[in-house]
């Protein structure tokens, strides 16, 4: 059971959810774009948004640009 | 000069900066600071999750209240990628401004015109507030008003090369025509090349990469403000017109040579 996350195959493990995955990562939700299959997930709709087997996620960040 | 006024915000600084390659935060926050710009440009990036998977720290370090966060599509190369990245922006940060970049070319970095026409339709129509990247190419800042941009951002010269205002003649046809603010933007590299986008009738510049790169960011975005507002001061001083012959500033009387003859 495996997922790509950032372009990386990572384990599934025991992530039921977009929310426990971001915590197992460790990454902090807040101001953060997070995608699952292409679709933009909304914050509100992380802990109730399942994960599974081949999902394709997307964590995303605002960093320095021009 | 008229107030600075996009999509119905006043802007009191002709400066804005972007905040790439900063050598921190802390110099990157003074720098907007002590230059009184009132609307920065950020990126959006994969969050490294190795690395650093609590990401980037960068949106605490700017005060909402203070400053217009735009975040740029720079990375796409096409009209979707630069819409889906829009749309990421917003999601992440309630961001409905946008700076339009499409730069297929990684070398040259110029903007792909056609992509960012479309682009700019797509997410006019989403709501978006959209200030498009573009070569200096006057028909295309015309064609992106009509499509409902907040603004153009014309280039100077490449993105990142300092070399100033190398697209002066066409700045000056946009300006001319154009009917939303202009924005200088990428390859000013002096502070006085942003008081010459001015005088030619700019409303405002972008600066990134010659304030961040600079030996003291802080102090080379101090002397960007200045510029700038020395330009608008000079203009609303109201200049003389230039002209091709000589215009004696010293009386043509009374010269210690003078005789009777003359």
């Amino acid at each position: 059971m495996t997922l790509t996350v950032n372009g990386k195959t990572r384990p599934l493990g025991d992530a039921k959810t977009l929310a426990e995955l971001l915590a197992t990562l460790g990454v902090n939700a807040s101001k953060k774009a997070i995608e699952l299959n292409g679709q933009i997930i909304p914050s509100s709709a992380l802990t109730t948004t399942p994960v599974a087997d081949k999902d394709q996620i997307e964590i995303i960040q605002f960093v320095g640009g021009g | 000069m008229n107030a600075l006024i996009i999509a119905g915000r006043t802007f009191h600084s002709r400066l804005f900066i972007g905040t790439g390659k900063f050598g921190s935060h802390d110099l990157m926050r003074q720098a907007i600071e002590t230059s009184g710009c009132e609307l920065v440009t950020v990126a959006l990036r994969r969050v490294d999750l190795d690395k650093n998977p609590e990401g980037d720290p960068l949106l605490s370090k700017l005060d909402p209240g203070k400053v217009v966060v735009v975040p740029n599509t720079s990375g796409a190369r096409t009209a979707e990628e630069a819409i889906r990245i829009a749309r990421l922006a917003r999601a992440a940060g309630g961001f409905d401004w946008v700076k339009l970049e499409l730069t297929p070319n990684l070398h040259h970095l110029l903007p792909d015109p056609i992509e960012t026409l479309k682009a700019a339709e797509v997410l006019v129509k989403e709501g978006f507030k959209v200030l498009p990247y573009i070569n200096a190419d006057p028909v295309l800042a015309k064609r992106l008003e009509e499509a409902g941009t907040v603004a153009v951002m014309p280039l100077a010269a490449p993105i990142g090369s300092n070399l100033g205002l190398r697209t002066r003649d066409m700045l000056e046809i946009i300006v001319a025509n154009s009917g939303v603010p202009v924005v200088v933007d990428a390859g000013l590299g002096m502070p006085s090349h942003a008081a010459a986008a001015i005088e030619l009738g700019a409303d405002c510049v972008l600066v990134n990469t010659a304030i961040a790169a600079a030996a003291d960011p802080v102090g080379m975005a101090k002397a960007f403000a200045k510029a700038v507002e020395a330009a608008e001061e000079g203009l609303n001083a109201g200049p003389r017109a230039a002209r091709a012959t000589a215009e004696a500033s010293s009386p043509l009387t009374g010269f210690l040579w003078q005789t009777e003859k003359g």
